[in-house]
């Protein structure tokens, strides 16, 4: 069982890098409970897989350590950290069949081979994979293959965690859901401590109990699928959960109001007193899509937009405004009556928050 | 439904193909089949003899022994150079310029016309002026390819996985350069060792390269001329000469039209037949044995 704590972790590619850009992780620190679910989520090229790379023992980071349950392991190799990883092409041994395949990690561990055929056993079971057994590897399909290397992280007895990196990536969108339910439900079985690596946001929150934003190598949110959505704590995860992403304003303070531009925006006083002691120029106002409410006439806490285009996604509609040379885009609820041009729109001071250099300073107040 | 309309003119755009591989393969076969079966005797005096010339051929005991030696030459070059050149790939370098320096060295014999493969080792086996001729002098080692049979055998082979082996060593180097990263990751993962790695990882990935690797070196080898008629003449006696020589000597030394068209159709169907079966053990392997069995 272990607990992988992350501490003052930062990686470079570079041998000697010179500036943040060098670095695919910036300096973090992380502890990933034993036993939990979770769900590493970012972009492209954020350093995820690096990340992963790292905990496994596959990369070796130029700073900081990693602890397993406090123990220093950074110069440990893979094949000594009792930790396995799902990669994101499914790897087989092609020649061996998918017993083989699964009996593999047992057998390079010399176990003897009456111990071997229950375990195997055992796991096809569970991932389905019995009728299979006597196929040779390399004519199965890709959600076998994957599920074949998923099953051989887990016949051995001494795993305690399990690393994926975005394994449903060659899997076709219907068996994607099964697989996953399948994940959930060894996750719940064995007590694995699993962390999966995605760029999906829907895949990680049916994932995972908790999922950590990862954003230009460091991991800028760390928390529940709903806090993620509630709270973002950086501007980069307020516009990568969600769907559509959470709109922004750059805001600034002048003759005692907070102003967007042009056009002074109506924010409660908290708000206001928090951006008059702003301790940077780069201060923004974020909100949801969903907390924008779309009217025809003018109200006390409105502002006047500019319509471009209502879209009908079935069960809401998806409206694109400007403001300010901006663009913004609200969620209108079904059966919302039509909306002319020119519209006002009013945020929902509830659910406006303060972004000061990128990072949540202040939540929106009931 | 069948609302096609009829039009052979599709045939036209065949026809520059046809007469492409008709003058290149099957014109000049099909010339070999004619001879292969007629005893010419002079331009307007040639008669039919059926299938006497193969029947001779068969059972012609000089063919016969240079058949055996061709068959021994080509088993020996394969079982050196696949796993040579399988060692030698695993162990280039994988990047860098230290990578490109190597496949540049590597590459220079394959890019040797034979003729002088052949006359390079002439000399170099020379015992009064070549390295390795007056090396082995020197060092006391009875060593003379011109009187001895085995020191011919050994020489010829040596030259031809000194000039051979670079070419399966860049297939296998292909071969393991196309192998994923994450392969190596989950083995390492799986606590495979070494040669677990080598067994059950790369040495599948290399079957597709090591059937290309296997049929050109065996096609190669079996006709195989300009080296070893460089090197030895075919000699000491006729310890070195394989069938391509014999067939040379008869085709054109002696100009027996006849004899020698079968005695080449037969070894056209050796090599094809040799070829195939080879292929097709190979495809079969990787088939499952039991494609719905239960566990």
């Amino acid at each position: 069982m272990a607990e992988i704590t992350l501490k003052g972790l930062a990686h470079s590619y570079e041998k000697t890098p010179k500036g943040a850009a060098d670095y695919a992780i910036r300096q973090m620190d992380h502890v990933w409970h034993q036993g939990g679910a979770y769900a590493l989520l970012g972009p492209s090229g954020c350093g995820k897989s690096t990340l992963l790379n790292i905990i496994s023992g596959l990369l070796e980071p130029s700073e900081g350590d990693v602890l397993f349950d406090g123990q220093r392991v950074n110069e440990l190799p893979p094949e000594e950290r009792n930790i396995a990883q799902v990669f994101q092409f499914p790897v087989i041994y092609d020649t061996m069949t998918v017993f083989d395949n699964l009996a593999f990690p047992l057998r390079n561990m010399n176990t003897p081979e009456y111990r071997v055929k229950p375990k195997v056993l055992e796991v096809a079971d569970i991932l389905e994979l019995t009728p299979l057994l006597d196929r040779k590897a390399k004519n199965l399909t890709a959600d076998e293959k994957q599920k074949v290397s998923m099953g051989r992280g887990l016949v051995r007895d001494d795993v305690t965690a399990i690393l994926f990196d975005e394994p449903l990536t060659v899997i076709d969108p219907q068996l994607k859901w099964k697989l996953r339910r399948k994940l959930k439900e060894i996750h719940e079985r064995f007590n694995i401590t699993m962390i999966y690596v995605t760029h999906d946001q829907l895949e990680a929150s049916t994932f995972a109990d908790k999922i950590a934003v990862m954003y230009e190598g460091q991991v800028v949110q760390f928390g529940t699928p709903r806090e993620l959505f509630e709270h973002p704590a950086h501007t980069f995860v307020g516009y990568f959960i969600g769907s559509p992403g959470m709109n922004f304003m750059a805001v600034e303070h002048r003759d005692g109001q907070v102003m967007f531009g042009a056009q002074p925006l109506p924010v409660s006083e908290h708000m206001k007193h928090a951006v008059a002691n702003a301790s940077s120029a780069n201060i923004k106002l974020g909100i949801r899509p969903e907390f924008i409410a779309i009217s025809s006439s003018s109200s006390a806490n409105s502002v006047p937009i500019q319509v471009i285009s209502v879209q009908d996604l079935g069960t809401y509609s998806l409206l694109t405004f400007k403001l300010n040379e901006q663009t913004f885009k609200a969620r209108l609820p079904e059966g919302h009556s039509p909306v002319s041009e020119a519209a006002f729109a009013h945020f929902d001071a509830a659910h406006v928050a303060l972004y000061i250099d990128e990072y949540l300073v202040e939540a929106g107040h009931e | 439904m069948n609302n096609k309309v009829p039009n052979n003119r599709a045939w036209l755009l065949v026809l520059p193909m046809l007469l492409l591989v008709a003058f290149s393969a099957i014109i000049p076969l099909m010339t070999v089949v004619n001879y292969s079966v007629q005893d010419v005797l002079g331009p307007n005096a040639s008669f039919f003899t059926g299938t006497e010339w193969f029947k001779s051929m068969l059972n012609d005991d000089a063919l016969q022994a240079a058949f055996l030696r061709q068959i021994s030459f080509s088993l020996i070059i394969l079982a050196i150079q696949i796993p040579l050149g399988i060692g030698i790939a695993l162990i280039m370098p994988k990047r860098g310029w230290q990578a490109s320096a190597v496949l540049i060295l590597i590459t220079l014999p394959l890019l040797i016309p034979w003729n002088v493969v052949g006359s390079i080792w002439q000399i170099f086996t020379r015992g009064d002026i070549g390295l390795m001729g007056w090396g082995l002098r020197e060092l006391g080692v009875e060593y003379n390819i011109t009187r001895n049979a085995g020191d011919a055998w050994v020489t010829i082979i040596l030259m031809d996985v000194w000039h051979w082996t670079p070419l399966v060593a860049m297939l296998c180097y292909s071969g393991l350069r196309s192998i994923p990263e994450a392969y190596y990751q989950a083995a390492r993962i799986d606590r495979a060792s070494k040669w677990a790695v080598f067994r059950y990882i790369q040495l599948p990935k290399l079957t597709n390269v090591l059937v290309i690797a296997v049929l050109l070196r065996f096609m190669h080898s079996f006709m195989i001329y300009a080296e070893p008629f460089v090197l030895t003449g075919g000699g000491p006696g006729s310890a070195t000469t394989f069938l391509s020589q014999s067939l040379t000597t008869m085709a054109v030394g002696q100009q027996d039209l006849g004899p020698s068209a079968a005695f080449s159709l037969i070894y056209f169907l050796v090599i094809l037949l040799v070829s195939w079966v080879f292929y097709t053990t190979i495809m079969n392997m990787q088939k499952d044995k039991s494609p719905h069995g239960g566990a």
